[in-house]
């Protein structure tokens, strides 16, 4: 397989420590390694490269700019509030701190390859420089001229730099409508299982044997493979559950050899643990702490979404049932609803036909704060004035996400709202104020 | 010093030698329109000395109520953070994912309260464990880089740049620090490099050998708090890209997160995804409800005589219909608390006896004639006076000397009255909290109300509690009975002690019966058999009718040992209440101490806008009080300012509103208050001080919402409410 990582420029033993690091990915690190060709030698401008998370973009760059020794810059692009910030890291990796501090404030991108080249004049490239950017599809979110800029750069600067973008996302969402140059694509294809079971049997715990710990991942990967492929959510969660692995053997109940009742005895293990460490239901301290605890105790801690019941004040308990029922029955119904002596409205007479499929699937609809109150006059047992607090009620459902404000230009006129709670939610809430609210629901009728 | 002009406009005054000095304080707004201002001053002292002691008791009680969740949350910062505490187990740490220690703080949706909770958790952050805290709030933290900036701000103390925007106003001071400033940048390797340089420095330069397990056992690296006040309100764009960051950290930062989290905690899986959610170990910490904190709060700043200001049961009940319908705020209680003090002895000029025994009787002796008089005036005590001997009434509604004396002794009655009222209050809430259907109110407040109300013995729910309570199963009937006797124990008052001891008396007897009981231990299980049935949860009429059914069995029955020992403790409790729970209107004076206008706290704190200026525009004299705009029959005189003229006129309009009809109706009845004749040319006429003035009263109907420009037509406005003359 080593064969695949050569390069007459690079020593082959240094080349095959580089390969041993990254198992399932010569392929790829192969073609990088051709196209970046030797240290000195020129380069592609801009590589892209894509693949899921945790699919080894980060892992294969690193490794190879790391182990081969080559200069590059790393930027992570969440971190760049700003542009400067980028300029600056870059500046910084490439030439040192001095560099960087020549960056007037909120420098344009002409200011950074100005900068750029007057220090490339003085330290000429002796081998390729590389800026990997990391999460590249927010590098869509900032200036427009930014990216097709860092497609070329190796042009705009006329010093031997290649600048590699790493994203989730394809190149197709990222080619500006006004067109750019075109990157070199490279796509990581996400592991299959047998690779996954190879990589992560390399990190054998050094108090057992290599085997033991593979067959370890062969159970785990039989358990979560259905529901994870990440490979960094499936180191955590082995090493999360293999003390739990290892329990029988400390305590010298089964050999090494009996796989099946080491797996008898993990596995509804790990089941729990899909449904809850998986889940960040329970946190990994938390779990960790359940396993020391005797089993009968395990039943006590609930998981985060357990916690979902909301105390409110009565009057926000109404509003919010007001604004669901808002939200859910078309306009046309209220009077059906509402008004006490509403004559013959049928369901079959406003029943019309696209809204025979449920409002629940649809989800909620906007609706004008009028309408809201209207209803929540209707629905609420006693006559309420219209203090200042209801209204402020209403502004606080918003901040706690309970309602959702729709739209921003009319604030004062006629703002809309959505109902943001669940059918459940609304249920429990109406239950502790005594309201039936599946009556008053088109959907239920 | 005043001016000749009746408008009340803006002059310019050059102040006087004197009194240039003084500047208004709060004393003087209190004594400037308070009521009977001979005593202004004291009832302002004492005022001001009663709500520092009830503010401190309110302080200590708050910290008491957080102290356990707060300790807790100062063991988990404390804790080493997960990515360096599992230093010998060497190959798991390096194995898991290297999440954020992260705090889900429910605190409940009284988010009003959670500064005091924040304030004092970040206080004892910083003095127990870590001086680096730095709390943000969502409302400073639109975008990305301002959050980065809040909080590195915070933890480092200085002020950084974000570069853009803000260059403008900078630029001044900009120009002599720019060297020192320009390296601060608004990024966590900013905050990363800070942080070592602290920690280097506080390890006195000891070579700091990276993680190497043996040095950073000795010398535990603080950890970075960051706490997020309201997590609801943030931009979950933001929050995620926050926590993306900081991941990339971890492994140089011991960062960890507090999430201060109003609703439930699932809403962290509504705002972060699972990508983001998996970078956090989160633990939860549930506080105490806010009903459970205000059930504290009354406890211990109302049910107690240790404070001589009280409440009427109806303004009690405004407060904390509040509380309940509206905020769930425990500071709003407390505020509105304190707005009915300050009130009080605002409006009461007899509350100059509202305060300590010893205070209050000096008090006494320093009334005016005038004072007296007033205290002649209360219904309270002249229904005291109706009770007495004729001569005796003739001396007290003319001496003087003599009245002082009564009121005295009244006032040491009252106090005795408070002293024995509480804790037989709370006697009567143990026995009846317990019963099924809670017939009296499953919380003590609410037996509170109706025992303020009236007289509690007289409501038919406290006839069917005694019932109940005649048919108790015999532990539970001990148990609450020896619950009171611990309630009573510390209580100083003479008569308290006399009822403690008959109370423990007959829980003697009944520990008596428990030694004889062992010949009839079998006739006594088969009557508390059915009892037991009453346990399990009923409706009211099968209650009822278990009730009705148990009389009748017990009326052709003979009654064992243990039911006429059960019915003399009832009697006994029932006397009790009888004798001491009255209501505080029949006690003589009680006005000094309760505050009853429960309409001025209502309108205070639970304020009708919508109904305020409606009520400004249709009946001006209401705020003017100008008696040329009193009207009797409702209508709106001519003379009223113009926008109630306005106003009153669209209300007789559509939805549509013609501008144009509209100005002319208007200035016809602008020339009829003007007196002009209306024969005359000049009646109606619209002039340019007519149009200006119609135009401004147009605009000012348009700013508070009655009216909007319409598009359907352009010299047209639409209405905006609804509803006509
Ligand atoms: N082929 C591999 N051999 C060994 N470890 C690997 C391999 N591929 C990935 N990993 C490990 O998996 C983890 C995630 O990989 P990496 O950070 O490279 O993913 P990524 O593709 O950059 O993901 P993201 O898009 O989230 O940045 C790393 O800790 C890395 O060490
Ligand atoms: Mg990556």
């Amino acid at each position: 397989m080593a064969a695949l990582l050569q390069h007459p420029c690079y020593e082959e033993e240094r080349l095959r420590r580089v390969a041993d690091k990254l198992p399932c990915r010569e392929v790829q690190a192969g073609t990088l390694l051709s196209v970046m060709g030797g240290p000195e030698q020129h380069s592609f401008p801009s590589i892209f490269i894509y693949g899921h998370r945790a699919s080894g973009k980060s892992h294969v760059i690193h490794m190879l700019l790391r182990e081969l020794e080559l200069p590059h810059a790393t930027v992570s692009c969440v971190e760049c509030v700003s542009v400067a910030l980028l300029f600056e890291q870059v500046l910084l990796s490439l030439f040192g701190c001095d560099a960087a501090s020549l960056l007037p404030r909120s420098p344009s991108l002409s200011d950074f390859v100005r900068i750029y080249r007057q220090q490339c004049s003085h330290s000429p490239a002796v081998q390729t420089r590389y800026i990997v950017m990391e999460k590249a599809e927010l590098l869509r979110d900032m200036d427009a001229n930014l990216l097709p800029a860092l497609l070329r750069l190796q042009e705009l600067v006329q010093d031997n730099v290649t600048v590699i973008l790493l994203s989730e996302i394809v190149w197709d969402k990222f080619r500006p409508n006004t067109g750019c140059f075109e990157p070199l694509q490279l796509h990581f294809p996400d592991y299959s299982k047998g690779e996954l079971q190879q990589i992560l049997a390399q990190d054998s715990h050094p108090s057992y044997s290599a085997e033991l710990y593979s067959s370890y991942i062969n159970i785990l990967l039989g358990v979560f493979y259905s529901v994870c492929r990440d490979l960094r959510e499936l180191r955590h969660l082995a090493a999360l559950n293999f003390s739990k692995f290892c329990e029988p053997l400390e305590e010298g109940k089964v050999k090494e050899s009996d796989t099946h009742k080491l797996w008898r005895n993990i596995e509804p293990h790990l089941k729990k643990a899909m449904q809850t460490v998986y889940l960040r239901e329970v946190s990994s301290v938390q779990w960790e702490q359940l396993q020391q605890m005797e089993e009968k105790d395990t039943g006590a801690v609930r998981g985060l979404s357990a916690h979902a019941h909301v105390e409110l004040p009565y009057y926000s308990k109404f509003l919010l049932i007001a604004a669901y029922l808002a939200s859910y029955n078309p306009a046309r119904t209220d009077k059906r609803f509402f008004v006490k002596h509403h004559g013959k409205v049928r369901k079959t007479n406003f029943l019309k036909k696209h809204e025979k499929t449920s409002n629940h699937l649809l989800g909620p609809k906007p609706f004008p704060l009028d309408r809201l109150l209207a209803i929540f006059y209707s629905v609420v047992d006693s006559r309420v004035a219209p203090t200042a607090s209801i209204f402020s009620q209403i502004s606080s459902l918003v901040t706690l996400q309970l309602l959702a404000q729709v739209g921003h230009d009319d604030q004062i006129d006629a703002p809309k709202y959505k109902c943001a709670v669940s059918l459940d939610f609304i249920r429990a809430i109406s239950r502790t104020v005594n309201f039936d609210i599946v009556k008053y629901l088109y959907d239920f009728l | 010093m005043s001016t000749s002009s009746v408008s009340k406009g803006c002059f310019v005054f050059k102040p006087s030698a004197k009194k240039k000095k003084r500047t208004l304080d709060v004393g003087d707004y209190f004594i400037d329109g308070c009521e009977g201002s001979g005593n202004s001053e004291l009832r302002f002292k004492l005022c001001q000395s009663l709500w520092d002691k009830m503010k401190t008791e309110t302080e200590v009680l708050q910290d008491e109520l957080n102290r356990k969740i707060l300790d807790r949350l100062l063991e988990f910062a404390g804790r080493p953070s997960s990515t360096f505490q599992h230093g010998a187990d060497d190959w798991a740490a390096r194995m898991r994912a290297s999440e954020i220690p992260t705090a889900a703080l429910v605190l409940g949706v009284n988010v009003p309260d959670h500064d005091m909770t924040f304030q004092s958790l970040s206080d004892l952050l910083r003095q127990s464990v870590t001086p680096h805290v730095a709390s943000v709030q969502a409302k400073e933290c639109g975008a990305l880089k301002h959050l980065m900036q809040r909080v590195l701000e915070r933890l480092m103390g200085t002020v950084v740049s974000v570069d853009e925007e803000e260059e403008g106003d900078e630029e001044a001071e900009h120009a002599s620090t720019q060297l020192h400033n320009k390296r601060v940048h608004c990024s966590l390797g900013t905050l990363c490099d800070w942080y070592k340089s602290k920690t280097k420095r506080s390890n006195n330069g000891t070579p700091n050998k990276k993680r190497s397990s043996h040095v950073r056992d000795e010398q535990p690296q603080p950890p970075v708090v960051i706490i997020f006040k309201d997590l609801e309100a943030f931009n979950p764009r933001v929050l995620q890209d926050f926590i993306l960051i900081c991941s990339r950290y971890v492994e140089h930062l011991p960062l960890m997160f507090i999430f201060g989290i109003a609703t439930s905690p699932s809403t962290i899986q509504h705002i972060l995804p699972h990508s983001v959610s998996s970078l956090l170990c989160i633990e939860l910490f549930q506080s105490l409800s806010c009903t459970q904190h205000l059930s504290t709060v009354i406890d211990k700043l109302i049910l107690t005589p240790q404070f001589p200001f009280k409440l009427s049961g109806k303004v009690l009940q405004v407060l904390v219909g509040i509380f309940l319908y509206h905020d769930f705020s425990v500071r709003n209680f407390i505020k509105g608390l304190q707005l009915s003090l300050l009130e009080h002895f605002h409006s009461q000029p007899l509350s100059v006896l509202c305060c300590r025994k010893k205070e209050a009787l000096a008090n006494v002796l320093q009334l005016s004639h005038q004072d007296l008089e007033s205290v002649r005036q209360l219904p309270s005590f002249r229904r005291y006076v109706e009770r007495q001997e004729p001569q005796e009434q003739v001396n007290l509604l003319t001496d003087d000397t003599h009245i002082k004396g009564v009121c005295q002794k009244l006032i040491k009655g009252l106090r005795k009255y408070h002293k024995n009222f509480y804790p037989i209050l709370r006697c009567l809430h143990t026995l009846t909290s317990s019963l099924p259907k809670y017939p009296l109110g499953k919380q003590i407040r609410e037996l509170y109300i109706l025992c303020l109300e009236k007289n509690v013995w007289e409501n038919e729910e406290y006839q069917s509690a005694m019932q109940l309570l005649r048919m108790l199963a015999r532990d539970e009937l001990v148990a609450s009975l020896q619950t009171c006797a611990e309630i009573l124990k510390p209580v100083k008052a003479k008569k308290m002690r006399n009822v403690l001891d008959q109370l423990e008396d007959l829980l003697a007897k009944f520990k008596q019966l428990d030694k004889v009981s062992g010949e009839t231990a079998a006739n006594g299980e088969e009557i508390t058999s059915p009892e037991k049935g009453l346990q399990k949860k009923t409706d009211l009429f099968q209650l009822q009718k278990t009730l009705l059914e148990m009389k009748e069995s017990r009326r052709s029955k003979k009654m064992s040992p243990f039911e006429i020992l059960r019915n003399e403790a009832v009697d006994f409790i029932d006397s009790l209440v009888r004798c001491y729970l009255a209501p505080p209107e029949s006690q003589p004076l009680n006005e000094v101490c309760y505050y009853s206008s429960s309409a001025v706290v209502r309108r205070h704190l639970n304020a009708t806008p919508r109904t305020s200026i409606q009520t400004a525009l249709s009946n001006p004299y209401h705020y003017l009080q100008n008696d040329t705009l009193r009207s009797e029959d409702g209508t709106v005189s001519n003379a009223a300012p113009d926008i109630c003229i306005v106003h009153k006129l669209h209300l007789e309009c559509g939805r549509l509103i013609n501008l144009y009809d509209w100005l002319e109706a208007y200035a016809t009845v602008v020339s009829a208050a003007e007196g002009t004749h209306p024969d005359s040319d000049e009646f109606g006429k619209v002039d340019e001080l007519k149009h200006a003035r119609f135009i401004q009263a147009v605009s000012e109907l348009e700013f508070l919402g009655f009216i909007k420009s319409t598009k359907q037509k352009t010299d047209h406005v639409a209405r905006l409410t609804w509803g006509g003359c």
